[in-house]
């Protein structure tokens, strides 16, 4: 259902009269947003999963009926709240003493699993969270016409928002999601997965079948690396939940990433239509600032290197920064190399300048990194600008550009 | 660990009246000293006295309750399942040993054998208020059990603990006690003043019938004036004395519940009673170090009856304690006088 019609380019009117839309509809506290978060505990997204997660953990502590009172307080809220009215049955019966967990017969049991998975998750993101000071390793370098840059961990069914301080990913704020009932690496049309990869929100949408929510934001899959692997489908959004229900189980899409619509309503207000990020990735790896740092200059001198090494005219150099499997834009390597020698041995100067660059991760083998930058370039005989999107893979403990494509 | 989720029983309320006659002189008193001392915290020397008491008196309840309750204080788990397992056979009509039993399974981890105990002591007073919050919270614990499993939960994971003590503080930290302002008549009645937000609803059990049947007959200090009679003369000043007296009851939890030592010595009269009659400075100290122990200390007083006479009072109240390491209810009764316009605590024991 996600497959929709192929989506217009993102339209400047409808992008500010979405943004009105949901500025307006935004509740009056965010508890996690902008807060300086220090505790070693995330923040809760919202008060729904907050009264979820204090009555659930809380149980032990403060017994059954602050439980009861709790999950009463998140149902007075939100009474389409499935997992909600579910927990709250068991408690009843366990003050009858009687203690289930998600249904007590089987036919209960068998429909309440996936809600049971839910449960799971959500829980999860508190009581294993990475520690508040560590850096998802995917989200190297924003662009400094990015202002939020979004992380979807589809390991943890959760979708992260970053502000940009100074080029460097500052937590804002975290939602649950749903993701596609078969799972992630999307290839085909109608596979029902979520694509991994790093995407931008192409447009905005309103005025949808209620199915959606309020809103959605289409992300550009296929890009160029899942074009370049023969991978198709189309319509990937983020957006929000039905009616009849608060929210929705962990895999449950078309491929999709939806939200609450509470929070859909939230994450609108960090979307740039046609600038935001979106980096999907399984398994995100959460490290210590110090090691992110290691890893950010690592590879910014790898990139630093290839930049230098083309203005030095010494082509041999400049080519062994590309990959053997390197590929672009219909050339593969050799032909690329071929072409390079020719191009260069004409030269007397090269300057190859770099601005608005971001760089995102994706977890491939060794590690892989998409860097998007502008590339002004001025030569003796030619001059350019263009934007330039290269695919560096860590390969051998080095990193090599495995694609490059010019994307305006 | 389990002391801190349940109420443990301090007192026998009921003591089998075949003892009460044959009393003697100095064994009771090893008995007191004994329940002094275990007051005290001195819990060695108050094993010597009730091992002397018993010996004695070796089927007394009393003792052999206080003996399971010091064994207890000293994790010396076995033991004390085994005093009060012998209670309860011994005097199967008593529901303390049981919800002590309760506890001490509980603190095993052994919910079911708790559930046992309590339903058993339920059976045998159905109105007996500690054992059906008990029951309550050890519902509460299989519950979480069973989420435990089913959402694989991995709670014996150290840095899964140490989180979950801190999502769990961000859930009770709100929860500490209301600031009491409803007016002194409304307050004097059975409704506390301070409302728990931890507890939605009403307590289920109806305490108020337990009490009087709790009352020890050894211990009764009459009160100085028949309650009816006092409030009949005077409606009005007593009422008004009556709730000057909660409220300064209600300080006082207060100040123990913040751990707040200076006001909550300050609740105290300068000619106070110490329990063991020992200096004031000595149970200063020993009050001081008993309140900044705990981490946290919450206790909930609910005023059950107030009989003033002049510028004396006695108060009796229903008194739930909770710290990260210990959880009682007891029935208390304070003796207040008031002072300078002030209502200050002239003797504190245990007992209605």
């Amino acid at each position: 259902m996600s497959e929709r019609a192929r989506q217009p380019r993102p339209r400047r009117a409808a992008r500010a009269a979405l943004a009105a839309l949901l500025a307006a509809a935004l509740p009056s506290t965010a508890p996690a947003d902008d807060a300086a978060p220090d505790a070693a505990v995330p923040a809760f997204a919202n008060e729904v999963e907050a009264s979820l997660v204090r009555a659930i953990v809380g149980l032990r502590e403060s017994g059954l009926r602050q439980a009861i009172g709790e999950i009463d307080v998140a149902l007075s809220k939100t009474p389409n709240f499935r997992l909600g009215h579910l927990i709250r049955g068991d408690l009843l019966m366990a003050r009858a003493g009687i203690p289930v967990a998600f249904g007590q017969t089987a036919s209960v049991r068998a429909g309440a699993a996936p809600l049971q998975d839910e449960a799971r998750v959500r829980l999860k993101h508190y009581l294993d969270a990475p520690p508040r000071d560590h850096l998802p390793l995917p989200m190297l370098k924003l662009a400094p016409t990015q202002a939020h840059a979004i992380l979807v961990d589809t390991s943890r069914s959760r979708l992260f928002v970053f502000a940009n301080q100074g080029g460097e990913p500052r937590y804002v704020t975290d939602f649950y999601i749903s993701l596609g009932k078969n799972g992630v690496e999307k290839r085909r049309e109608g596979d029902q997965k979520t694509p991994v990869g790093v995407y931008t929100i192409v447009s905005a949408k309103q005025k949808l079948p209620e199915f959606y929510g309020p809103g959605a934001f289409p992300i550009s899959y296929p890009n160029e690396w899942d074009k370049l692997h023969k991978r198709n489908g189309y319509g990937i959004w983020l957006h929000g939940t039905p009616p009849e229900t608060y929210s929705r189980p962990p895999w449950a899409t078309d491929g999709c990433v939806a939200l609450t619509n509470d929070d859909l309503r939230r994450l609108a207000r960090y979307v740039d239509v046609g600038r935001t990020p979106v980096v999907i990735g399984e398994g995100v790896e959460w490290v210590a600032p110090e090691r992110w740092q290691d890893s950010r200059r690592d590879f910014l001198a790898a990139f630093e290197q290839w930049r230098a090494d083309w203005e030095s005219l010494d082509v041999d150099r400049y080519l062994d920064h590309y990959s053997p499997r390197f590929r672009s834009d219909g050339k593969d390597f050799a032909s690329w190399r071929a072409h390079k020698r020719k191009v260069g041995s004409g030269k007397s100067w090269v300057k190859v300048g770099v601005s608005d660059m971001s760089v995102f991760g994706l977890p491939a083998g060794e590690g892989m990194f998409v860097v998007t930058f502008a590339q002004d370039y001025r030569s003796s005989n030619l001059s350019n600008r263009t934007v330039k999107r290269q695919y560096w893979e860590r390969d051998q403990g080095r990193w090599r550009v495995v694609f490059e494509t010019v994307i305006s | 660990m389990l002391l801190r989720i349940l109420r443990l029983e301090v007192a026998i309320a009921a003591v089998a009246l075949a003892f009460a006659g044959a009393a003697i002189a100095a064994p009771a008193d090893d008995l007191r000293e004994a329940q002094t001392l275990y007051a005290q915290g001195r819990l060695q020397p108050a094993m010597e006295r009730v091992d002397a008491y018993l010996k004695t008196q070796p089927r007394e309840p009393q003792g052999r309750f206080l003996k399971g309750l010091i064994l207890t204080e000293q994790k010396k788990v076995p033991e004390a399942i085994q005093v009060f397992t012998g209670l309860t056979e011994d005097f199967p009509e008593l529901p303390e040993p049981y919800n002590n039993l309760a506890v001490l399974y509980a603190s095993l981890g052994n919910y079911e054998k708790a559930k046992s105990a309590l339903e058993l002591a339920i059976h045998t007073h159905p109105s007996y208020a500690t054992a059906h919050e008990n029951l309550g919270d050890i519902y509460a614990q299989l519950a979480s059990r069973a989420y435990d499993r089913a959402l694989q939960l991995d709670k014996n994971n150290t840095t899964a603990q140490v989180k979950l003590a801190m999502v769990k503080d961000i859930f009770v930290a709100p929860k500490s006690i209301a600031p009491p302002k409803a007016e002194a008549a409304k307050v004097a009645k059975a409704e506390p003043a301070r409302v728990e937000p931890a507890r939605p609803e009403a307590k289920a059990p109806p305490t108020a019938k337990v009490e009087p049947a709790r009352a020890e007959p050894a211990k009764s200090e009459p009160p100085k004036a028949e309650p009816k009679a006092a409030a009949a003369k005077a409606a009005s000043p007593a009422a008004d004395e009556k709730g000057a007296i909660t409220a300064a009851i209600e300080a006082w939890a207060r100040a123990w519940s913040s751990k707040d030592v200076k006001s909550y010595l300050a609740a105290y009269a300068p000619d106070f009673e110490t329990p063991g009659g020992e200096p004031r400075g000595a149970w200063e100290k020993q009050r001081t170090e008993r309140i900044e122990r705990p981490k946290s200390i919450e206790v909930l007083v609910k005023v059950q009856s107030i009989a003033v006479e002049g510028d004396s009072a006695v108060a009796v109240l229903r008194q739930s304690y909770r710290s990260d390491t210990l959880k009682t209810s007891s029935t208390k009764t304070l003796k207040l006088v008031k002072a300078g316009g002030k209502w200050l605590i002239k003797q504190e024991r245990v007992g209605g």
